[in-house]
């Protein structure tokens, strides 16, 4: 077939409005705010913000971990039972990506405010208020809340996938269930598990919301950097800079976690 | 161990919906603070469907989401069929180029657009640029992309022979597209653009770069507003907003599961 051309307007559009703007950013990057002269000395600058990337990445990754911790169960929940409740359990995982983000993030700082929901419940037992709210913690557990289903969906499309099986006949072989689990099971939910991290991680690392929102001021993420660049102290070009950094960083870690796994990320977050 | 992951499932189910049960119950609240609930009432719906501010800016939300839904499920499908007729090497190139969207953080894909839409509006010597074009523009390109992603494993999982035979039939190969593939393909049309729609509708990151004054979303109306004190009228939005997706995702639930029975059923006669 010579149906080939089809996809020409879709390249053009992606080159038009992705590759060039991307190039922007690199020109950008490279190039001095006030003079438009070749200078490295935006980049120079990740010196300073060197600690806020680290603090992006320690926090992303631990969320990253939290969600892998609470949605394998999850997952492994919704795709043993009957196909009724899988699909509606399914469905209300995916019910709150559909919702406004912003929202439901100020509804936790209610939550957690000193004089909030929760410490008002606590109160009542005695305990008085606690600083559930700026510090990292609060911003890890936005991390978490915001981005679980998007840890759980990849994983329940993979462990739905593998075949039962394979576990009766580890099973009849003499694994106990743990065993089975362990070298069975997990294997096998090894490609889920990679593209649950990539999609908890990539977005959790360049947040600006949630750790406005639920952090303080020792709580400041690269995307806040990124943002305050671009909105308020309008420096557009180390704000390109450190979206380079973020874009590079972000690519070397995505591409060893699919070292892990041959597949494709985005595959297993097509669940409809 | 079981009975522990279903606790388990339960609890974290309660965890993911507990701000959502937090937003309803203030859209019921008399007072205005969210943290402590007053007294019961309808007033702040009354308020919501009286203001003249949200629903426009709902509308906005709504127009630009099923705009670029449907220019971008038109392109990406046709992309989609292409990039399948593709040879390997180039068909991984084209992969790599809507994988680009997919990896970035959307700020880097929201700032990259923005610097675009600043350096053109130097070109066309316009003050700004921003507004529902650029708005549009950037829902498109990464709403493609899932399009794509979502058509492709069908375009394979297709049986080659199918359009072969209705070539040899007679049929032009756009006749043999409308006739036979695209009925193959459908699934996954639908829910790339289902996809593509939900994207646009909930975005903020990338929007918040690429607005302009004279065409905001709801999101980036939502997030400015939460600089100055909030207005209890949106937890009724929020509420409403709720009630209608959870009442659509039954409904599209119902019909799969419909589908998938009858299709059991059929399989079950010819056998």
């Amino acid at each position: 077939m010579k149906n080939k051309l089809l996809a020409g307007p879709y390249l053009l559009w992606m080159v038009v409005f992705t590759l060039i703007p991307l190039g922007i950013v690199v020109y950008y990057a490279f190039t001095d705010s006030m003079t438009g002269s070749f200078t490295l000395s935006n980049l120079a600058k990740i010196g300073i913000y060197l600690p806020i990337f680290f603090r992006s990445i320690g926090l992303a990754a631990i969320a990253c971990m939290i969600c892998l911790v609470i949605g394998y169960p999850v997952a492994y929940c919704i795709a043993s039972v009957g196909e009724t409740w899988r699909r509606f359990l399914s469905m209300l995982v995916m019910l709150p990506m559909c919702m406004s983000f912003l929202l439901r993030t100020l509804a936790w700082v209610a939550l957690l405010e000193d004089t909030g929901i929760l410490n008002h419940a606590l109160s009542l037992l005695g305990i008085g208020p606690l600083p559930l709210v700026r510090n990292n913690g609060a911003v890890i557990l936005g991390m978490v809340y915001n981005y679980l289903p998007y840890m759980i969906t990849p994983l329940y499309t993979v462990i739905l996938k593998i075949d039962p099986k394979l576990e009766e006949a580890a099973q009849d072989l003499g694994c106990s269930g743990a065993q089975v689990f362990r070298r069975v099971t997990l294997p096998l939910s090894i490609p889920g598990i990679v593209s649950g991290i990539t999609m908890v991680f990539v977005p959790a690392v360049s947040t600006f919301y949630i750790s406005q929102k639920l952090g303080g001021t020792g709580t400041v993420l690269i995307g806040d950097v990124i943002e305050s660049q671009f909105k308020t102290a309008y420096n557009p070009n180390l704000g390109a800079a450190l979206s380079l950094i973020l874009m590079v960083m972000v690519l070397i870690c995505v591409g060893v976690m699919n070292h892990f796994s041959s597949d494709d990320i985005g595959e297993e977050m097509m669940p409809l | 161990m079981k009975r522990f992951t279903r606790i388990f499932t339960v609890v974290v189910f309660l965890f993911l919906y507990l701000p959502m049960i937090v937003l309803a119950v203030a859209s019921f609240n008399k007072g205005s603070d969210i943290g402590a609930f007053t007294g019961f009432t309808f007033r702040q719906y009354g308020e919501l469907f009286r203001d003249s501010t949200l629903l426009p800016l709902l509308g906005n939300s709504i127009i630009i989401a099923v705009v670029a839904a449907l220019i971008s499920t038109i392109l990406g499908t046709m992309a989609a069929v292409g990039i399948h007729n593709m040879r390997r090497r180039p068909q991984a190139m084209a992969m790599a180029l809507t994988n680009i969207p997919m990896t970035n953080p959307d700020i880097v894909t929201g700032v990259s657009l923005a610097l675009l839409f600043a350096f053109a509006g130097v070109m066309l010597r316009r003050n700004s640029i921003m507004g529902f074009g650029t708005l549009l523009i950037a829902h498109i390109t990464f709403d493609m992309p899932y399009v794509i992603l979502s058509v492709m494993p069908k375009l394979t999982q297709m049986d080659p022979d199918l359009e072969e035979a209705a070539l040899d039939l007679g049929c032009t190969p756009v006749k043999a597209f409308f006739r036979v593939v695209i009925h193959e393909i459908m699934p996954g049309i639908i829910s790339g653009a289902l996809m593509a729609f939900t994207m646009s509708l909930d975005d903020f990151v990338i929007s918040y770069f690429v607005y302009g004054p004279n065409f905001v979303t709801l999101p980036v109306e939502i997030y400015n507003y939460t600089k100055k004190p909030l207005q209890p009228k949106i937890y009724a939005l929020f509420t409403l907003l709720f009630l209608v997706i959870l009442l659509l995702m039954v409904l599209m639930n119902l019909l799969q599961l419909r589908d998938a029975r009858q299709r059991q059923i059929r399989k079950g006669g010819a056998s």
